[in-house]
């Protein structure tokens, strides 16, 4: 949300750019205290990455910040955290940092603003302009039980294509911008002592978030406080994510190479698949914003709320009218709820590029890098 | 109450948990507010102890006869060896003790695989540890009160009835049937370390808590308590002058003394920065900086050494001639172009190695430096001030095996019990080694809380 604070003061470039040196400055005052004394080195990545490093330019601390997954673990066990004059907080430092990177990588680079400001309204507000837009293109308001009837497929295609373009070449500028900043020991082939394949290695972490229970037990919440839940939620909304992206796919090819024309029996491959990662996607979040209001306030960057809370409201509201339109979708119901599902779907794909979604790739960047530069 | 802990480092804690599982009422009273809880233990890392064959965590062997050979080393004899054999026999028991409170265990950290053999790491270090034994103290029924600050003791007939806690909102008067002392060494009371330092304890940088304020050890000792160790002496090692005055910590450790060379205010050079091999070399300069006019010193190395060392926490001064770092340090500059010139002159290199005693040395300086001189001509030119940086102190009580403190008459008190810092110079009259304070903090904790719970619940 703008501040008036903000609007007062002409020069809010300039108050951004100098709140992101004193972000990139504290991380490098964490990292340097932290490299001095080196407890933490076998909670994460974080840290074996650090000690690879003697000094932290921008990009080691970008980097850093994206190979966090904000557990709390080494907060919890810094004898220099807060009140300690130090002050280290690595957690919250680099969830900092972690915002400034998800700016700096945007494109276009004038939108970057926006995950400060994408907040719960703001996506709602672009959602229902969404609908309204879609409304106009509504071609009957009393069909049952058939989309296209209600909303021409090419129109519905080609929307989509074009809203799916921009967020898949948003994102891999971003990715491009994140991989030639991220700095420190050089991108380079597969070392004595590291893993055989990196690349693997890298994917199969994000996918397990291996890093989220590496030392064999799961991270904290709070002090002494350790739970599988974040993670298991964090599963069932991925999970949930990519079951759904799948069901589209192979609805696509139905339609596409089959010219088996929607909606599907509700025991077809799409439904199956998207039924699942529909009620994926209600539990994930849920759960997600559950683990979130638990966590200790010392782990978490204000900054960030409204973003966490808008990509969390967005996911849910996607998989409820989704999942309300299956249940609709022979009823008198269905043009309205298909208008409304619609919407937040478009919604959602508009916002991607900067919300939350991007954690997600960044940190796929940071896990290659790292797993790239063990020796 | 049946038993009060008086302090809530590893040993309180130890003594604690062990008191409870004798069914015992506890209650722990730790100086410091909760933020801060653990004295020195929670800039801690690890734990020495011994094993007759490997264990998940320990390489080889590290047999009793060998730990008690390093102590007896270390302290050039000054130990009790009776209590020393008790603590090496039960650090055996250490890691499987630490890990029944939820507390983590880990390998050597990288860049110490030197004590592989010998010392379990704590997952996080010590503050994690603490945290792990707070929690199990909160799950087991121990009470915990902070900022609590111990000052007064009413001891009569050999025994305390009760102590005199000053919280932030009152004065209270706690009574128990058995109380163990587990408030540490002095060595945070600058006014007490002036009685044998002098205005030179102003220049002093404590390593830890600043609550090791030594009232309970003082208290005891006016109620005839034996003493043990040599009050005067401290552990001390060298650090970077930038360091805060209190609880700095591990990261303002500076190792690159060997690497270059040291000298005192006035420029000069005052002892062999080549001696010996970490981590003796690196005990050792505490004092000798301490012994130096304003008790500060200046490490300067050159370009060639640059990468050599652990990262300081605190950048170091560099300039691109002696004679600029000088100014920037501070230093007269002549004198310290004179100084380095010399040493440059008398460097005779080998084929340097900062691994081992290597046989680059210097002829015809003094002092002499033995190994690893390298002249000091690459810019660009580095300096970090240095002061004398405390661990801990020496002086204690002089507790028996069962950890009962002894009074001057010989005779034990009769229900005061003493573990870690406050009776460690029983173990470690003089001298270091590491990871062994946890263990003497862990073995007689035990030992004082089950001690204590056995006498309260009898």
């Amino acid at each position: 949300m703008l501040s008036p604070d903000r609007l007062r003061h002409g020069s809010r470039e300039t108050g951004r750019s100098a709140a992101k040196e004193e972000t990139l400055a504290q991380g490098q005052h964490v990292m340097t205290v932290c490299n001095a004394c080196r407890y933490c080195e076998a909670y994460c990545p974080v840290f074996q990455a650090m000690e690879n490093r003697t000094s932290f330019a921008k990009g080691d601390v970008l980097y850093l910040a994206n190979l966090c997954h904000n557990c709390g673990e080494c907060l919890y066990a810094c004898q220099y955290a807060p009140p300690h004059e130090f002050g280290i907080n690595v957690p919250r430092t680099l969830a900092e940092a972690r915002l400034a990177s998800y700016e700096e990588y945007c494109w276009p680079r004038f939108m970057s603003g926006l995950f400060r400001r994408n907040g719960v309204m703001l996506s709602l507000a672009i959602s229902v302009v969404s609908m309204i837009v879609v409304w106009f293109f509504v071609r009957s308001s009393d069909a049952r039980g058939d989309f296209y009837a209600v909303i021409p497929h090419d129109l519905m295609v080609g929307a989509f294509g074009l809203a799916a373009s921009l967020v898949v070449v948003s994102l891999m500028i971003g990715v491009a911008r994140a991989l030639s900043s991220f700095s420190g020991p050089a991108l380079s082939g597969p070392s004595a002592g590291g893993p055989e394949r990196p690349t693997l290695r890298a994917i199969t972490d994000a996918l397990t978030l291996r890093h989220l229970h590496a030392t064999g037990e799961d991270c904290t919440r709070d002090v002494e406080t350790r739970s599988p839940w974040r993670r298991y939620f964090h599963h069932c909304t991925f999970y949930g994510f990519a079951l759904c992206f799948a069901s589209t796919s192979v609805a696509a090819v139905y339609h596409a190479g089959f010219g088996w024309r929607a909606p599907y029996a509700y025991v077809s491959v799409p439904v199956v698949l998207g039924t699942i990662g529909g009620i994926g996607l209600v539990v994930g979040p849920l759960g997600l914003l559950a683990q979130y209001r638990a966590r200790d306030l010392a782990l978490k960057d204000p900054a960030q709320s409204s973003m966490d809370l808008s990509f969390i409201v967005m996911l849910l509201m996607t998989s409820v009218t989704g999942l309300l339109l299956l249940l609709l979708r022979d009823s008198t119901m269905m043009p309205p709820v298909l208008v409304i599902h619609l919407g937040f779907v478009l919604g959602l794909f508009l916002t991607l590029p900067y919300s939350k979604f991007v954690h997600g790739i960044y940190r796929m960047a940071a896990l290659l890098k790292f797993s790239s530069e063990q020796k | 109450m049946d038993v009060a802990v008086l302090g809530g480092g590893n040993a309180g804690l130890c003594a604690a948990l062990a008191a409870r599982q004798t069914g015992a009422s506890v209650l722990v009273l730790e100086g410091a507010p909760k933020e801060f809880r653990g004295g020195n233990s929670r800039h801690t890392r690890n734990l020495r102890s011994m094993h007759d064959s490997p264990t998940d965590l320990l390489v080889d062997a590290y047999t009793e006869d060998e730990f008690i050979a390093d102590l007896l080393r270390v302290t050039a004899g000054k130990t009790n060896e009776l209590l020393a054999r008790r603590v090496v026999r039960d650090s055996a028991g250490c890691p499987a003790w630490i890990r029944s409170f939820g507390a983590r265990l880990q390998p050597p950290l990288k860049g110490t695989l030197h004590l592989d053999r010998t010392n379990v790491f704590f997952l996080g270090g010590g503050k994690a540890l603490m945290n792990s034994y707070y929690a199990a103290a909160e799950r087991s029924g121990i009470r915990v009160c902070y900022d609590a600050q111990i000052v007064g003791i009413d001891f009569v007939d050999g025994r305390i009835r009760s102590v005199l806690v000053r919280e932030p909102r009152r004065t209270a008067t706690i009574a128990a049937k058995a109380f163990v002392l587990a408030s540490g060494g002095f060595e945070s009371n600058l006014e007490w370390l002036k009685e044998y330092w002098g205005e030179a304890a102003d220049h002093f940088i404590i390593r830890g808590t600043p609550y090791n304020t030594g009232t309970v050890l003082k208290l005891m000792l006016d109620q005839g308590a034996h003493p043990i160790g040599d009050p005067t002496q401290f552990h001390a090692v060298a650090i970077d002058a930038r360091a805060p005055k209190f609880d700095g910590g591990i990261v303002t450790r500076l190792d690159c003394i060997s690497l270059g060379i040291v000298v005192n205010r006035n420029a000069q050079r005052f002892y062999d920065e080549g001696e010996d091999l970490w981590p003796k070399r690196y005990a050792i300069w505490g004092r000798l900086v301490a012994q130096q006019p304003d008790q500060i010193a200046y490490s300067i190395i050159d370009a060639k050494s640059a990468s050599l060392f652990m990262p300081s926490v605190f950048p170091p001064k560099t300039a691109s001639t002696i004679a600029d770092l000088a100014r920037q340090l501070e230093l007269p500059p002549e004198p310290l172009e004179r100084t380095v010139a010399q040493f440059n002159a008398a460097v005779r290199t080998g084929s340097f190695n900062h691994a081992v005693l290597d046989d680059c040395r210097t002829l015809g300086v003094t002092p002499e430096k033995t190994h690893w001189a390298r002249p000091i001509d690459t810019p660009p030119f580095w300096g970090y001030p240095l002061r004398p940086g405390i661990t801990f102190t020496y002086l204690g009580l002089k507790v028996d095996e069962r950890a009962r403190v002894l009074m001057t008459t010989g005779e034990p008190a009769n229900n005061v019990f003493a573990a870690g810092e406050i009776m460690a110079g029983n173990i470690l009259g003089q001298g270091y080694v590491a990871g062994v304070g946890m263990t003497i903090g862990t073995v007689f904790g035990r030992i004082a809380g089950a001690e204590a719970g056995a006498l309260a619940v009898a």
